[in-house]
């Protein structure tokens, strides 16, 4: 470090603490810094205000004029939340359906990557075997693909199968009505699995191999090992990924545009799509389908925060 | 230990899963339709026998209310002939569709607005030709000009369903009452009536072309409507299938002729601003200040009647209504510029084609005429079945004997330039850049 020879010099004095994080960590904790950070936090939640005051505020009310007109001439209705969460299905809202379907979509695919993650990882980061390396930075490298280019050649699969010079090799999967819910599962887990194996791979490899040794020592399997040693350990790491792939999912519109297939099977995101109307002039409901669609990930993230802050960690370079 | 509350937690959500999966799996067993064409109420589709039972799924971009009133108005038909039609509308419907289609997803029938995405799916052997039945239902109800659009190589691929027309000037009966103003029926009289307004402290004309990623579009509309009453219908067809470039003479004049409207600061854009206000104003906005009594005229399609603040009267008498953009040379007829989808079938099972027959029916255009808001080319609409006046105003021009139908043109031209370069280019050339250069730079954009 350059600043090495500063810090021996400086050492004497205890007011100052001799790492750069100390004392950055002490330029944060300042008055000034609070009241910074609350201004800043203020500022950044004033838009989701605007929208939440918005919700609220008669259809005539909302199209003519801002949301902060609502202080001087406060006009308060439910109306917005009535007609998206309980109108006719095709001609307003009926938006508490597609929050069962979203649930129903996001739930699974947030499970699947996270096991098969979890094992792959661990297999890649604590097995030997030969070519580990390579097939390591084939998958870190697959998350260059684009979710988009994989879109068509994903739902040919599932819909002919496969095959090679006119031989069948998998059939098509033949898929109908609810049952389209596989493969929106397959393929958000499919398109979850670089980014996730990734992730969870250099939270494990910081593991101390001493912890994986003595297990070993004492004759534990690698499936005892992993139950029993890595997962309570990975648990910070996992739930920051169970919260990205949540989040990721809950607002993806595009996979469930395509491999949903039909309006019985659509998630919050397509709805909220259409309901501005044919030609966008219902948009009073957007703010109140809005806040019905964050309830979800508000809730998630609130309450996993803590492993979110940790998370954003995991991974990265460790100081 | 945190082990077995991590356990207990993955019980849990995957019991939650399961409800889940289990819950929406229920409930769907319905393979004991019958029809019921003997019955006295269903005598009309006596001849859609067989196809009980049989589902049909159609995909198209009409959403929301309208797409309710849609279901709402083949429901007869679907209860007499035990059919099932599943209606799904997206706002992504034009790329979802190829990419549906693509991957082995494509539905059973389409409602395709731009004749060249028809094409596009015609030429690539998915779409199926029309049966029998539907090419002769279509014949008997809708005029050449119209089946022009649904035919690809000589082959009839889809019947029109609903139209728009675009040749309308939206304005305030009640402002042109109390100023003594008359609607005029050449343009001549249009751009006199234009200066009475400035000589009354009113900007005659107003516009918005916002419209997100479709930004310029109203105003290719008012390039295409001059252009077709300026040079008629054959330098048009030309013009859209590029056999004359793209700044040919003729297209300059036109969008000259529709410059000395929105680019004339005497003119534009009342209520709003200056002549750049109208790129950044919506085109939902667009219109607005008619009713306001702050700008006099608003050329834009029949729907815009939605657009109009609830409570507005939008009547002959009302608040708001529209009058047939006159036509300039009375020698090339009474030119109608407009849109609609034509229902394309990319199966050719019995029931697909028996809903695709229907759909050209004047049964179905009245049963969903009469649910207000919508309009077809079809012969066999009764006005007396379309409520909304300025909708009974459009069935007369569409029906009137000497209009010449002419499809929007952007939707015409190859998507590049139609879907792009055209919009770009008229935004810019609204925000300044001069009529020639804008030209140039679309014809160097068209596909070679």
């Amino acid at each position: 470090m350059s600043t090495g020879t500063e810090t021996i010099v400086a050492a004497p004095d205890a007011e100052v603490p001799p790492t750069v994080a100390g004392r950055v960590r002490k330029k944060l904790t300042s008055r000034t810094a609070s009241a910074v950070s609350l201004v800043i936090a203020l500022l950044w939640t004033v838009p989701t205000l605007g929208v939440l005051i918005s919700s609220i505020r008669p259809e005539n009310e909302i199209k003519s004029n801002g949301w902060w007109n609502f202080f001087s001439n406060p006009q308060f209705t439910l109306d917005n939340y009535n007609q998206v969460l309980f109108g006719s299905r095709s001609a307003s809202g009926g938006l508490a359906g597609y929050f069962v379907n979203s649930l129903v979509i996001t739930i699974p695919s947030v499970l699947f990557p996270l096991a098969f993650c979890a094992l792959a990882a661990y297999a890649l980061a604590w097995t030997r075997f030969r070519g580990r390396d390579w097939v390591y930075i084939g998958i870190f490298a697959l998350q260059i693909v684009p979710l988009q280019m994989a879109l068509i050649p994903l739902l040919s699969f599932f819909n002919y199968g496969v095959s090679l010079g006119g031989v069948q090799l998998l059939p098509a999967w033949d898929l109908d009505g609810p049952a389209k819910f596989i493969t929106v599962w397959f393929a958000h887990t499919c398109f979850a699995l670089p980014l996730g194996i990734f992730l969870l791979h250099n939270f494990m490899a910081e593991l101390p191999g001493d912890l994986v040794e003595a297990a070993r020592v004492d004759g534990a399997t690698h499936a005892k090992i992993f139950r029993s040693v890595i997962l309570p350990l990975i648990v910070p790491a996992l739930a920051s990924f169970a919260i990205f792939q949540f989040l990721w999912v809950w607002n993806d519109l595009l996979v469930a545009l395509i491999f949903a297939g039909g309006p019985k099977n659509a998630p919050l995101t397509v709805r909220l799509a259409e309901l501005a109307g044919n030609r966008g002039n219902e948009w009073q409901r957007l703010t109140a389908a809005a806040f019905v669609s964050i309830i979800v990930p508000l809730t998630v993230f609130l309450s996993l925060q803590r492993y979110f802050v940790r998370g954003l960690l995991a991974g990265s370079v460790k100081g | 230990m945190a082990s077995n509350r991590q356990r207990r937690l993955l019980a849990f959500s995957g019991a939650v899963v399961m409800a889940l999966t289990v819950a929406a799996c229920g409930g769907e067993s319905d393979n004991t339709a019958n029809d019921k064409l003997d019955t006295p109420e269903c005598a009309a589709y006596k001849d859609y026998t067989g196809i009980a039972g049989e589902t049909v799924t159609i995909y198209s971009p009409i959403r929301d209310a309208e797409a309710g009133l849609l279901e709402q108005a083949w429901k007869p038909f679907a209860d007499c002939t035990g059919v099932k039609i599943e209606y799904e509308g997206s706002g992504e419907f034009e790329a979802q569709l190829k990419v549906r289609v693509e991957g082995g997803d494509a539905p059973d029938l389409a409602f395709i607005p731009q004749p060249g995405l028809l094409e596009f799916f015609a030429k690539g052997g998915k779409l199926k030709a029309a049966g029998d039945k539907t090419k002769t239902m279509a014949t008997q109800n809708f005029s050449p000009d119209w089946l022009k659009y649904g035919t690809v190589n000589g082959t009839l691929y889809g019947a029109p369903l609903g139209a728009n027309v675009k040749s309308f000037v939206w304005y305030s009966p009640s402002l042109f009452k109390e100023k003594g103003w008359t609607v005029p029926t050449t343009w001549d009289e249009m751009i006199q009536l234009s200066d009475k307004m400035v000589a009354a402290k009113i900007k005659p004309w107003c516009a918005g072309i916002g419209s997100q990623d479709a930004t310029g579009w109203p105003a290719t509309d008012w390039i295409e409507d001059v252009l077709l009453r300026e040079q008629g219908p054959d330098v048009y067809d030309q013009w859209v299938t590029h056999a004359i470039p793209f700044n040919d003479p003729k297209i300059v004049a036109a969008t000259d002729r529709v410059g000395s409207i929105l680019k004339n600061e005497n003119y534009v854009n009342g209520g709003i601003g200056g002549v750049k206000s109208i790129a950044t104003t919506t085109f939902q906005d667009g219109g607005l200040p008619v009713v306001q009594k702050k700008c006099g005229m608003h050329r834009q399609a029949s729907f815009y009647a939605n657009q109009w603040p609830k409570g507005t009267k939008v009547a002959q008498d009302g608040d708001a209504f529209a009058f047939y953009l006159p036509p300039i040379d009375p020698a090339k007829g009474k030119p109608v510029l407009g849109g609609g989808e034509f229902v394309g079938a990319f199966s050719d099972s019995a029931a697909v084609q028996s809903v695709q027959t229907y759909l050209a029916s004047p049964d179905f255009a009245n049963s969903r005429a009469k649910l207000n808001n919508w309009i077809s080319a079809n012969k066999g609409l009764d006005v007396a079945n379309v409520s909304n006046p300025i909708d009974k105003v459009a069935v007369g021009i569409l029906q009137d004997s000497g209009a010449v139908f002419r499809f929007d043109g952007s939707d015409l031209m190859p998507a590049a330039v139609g879907a792009n370069s055209f919009w770009k280019g008229m935004t810019n050339w609204i925000n300044g850049t001069d009529t020639k250069a804008t030209l140039d730079f679309i014809e160097g954009t068209w596909p070679k």
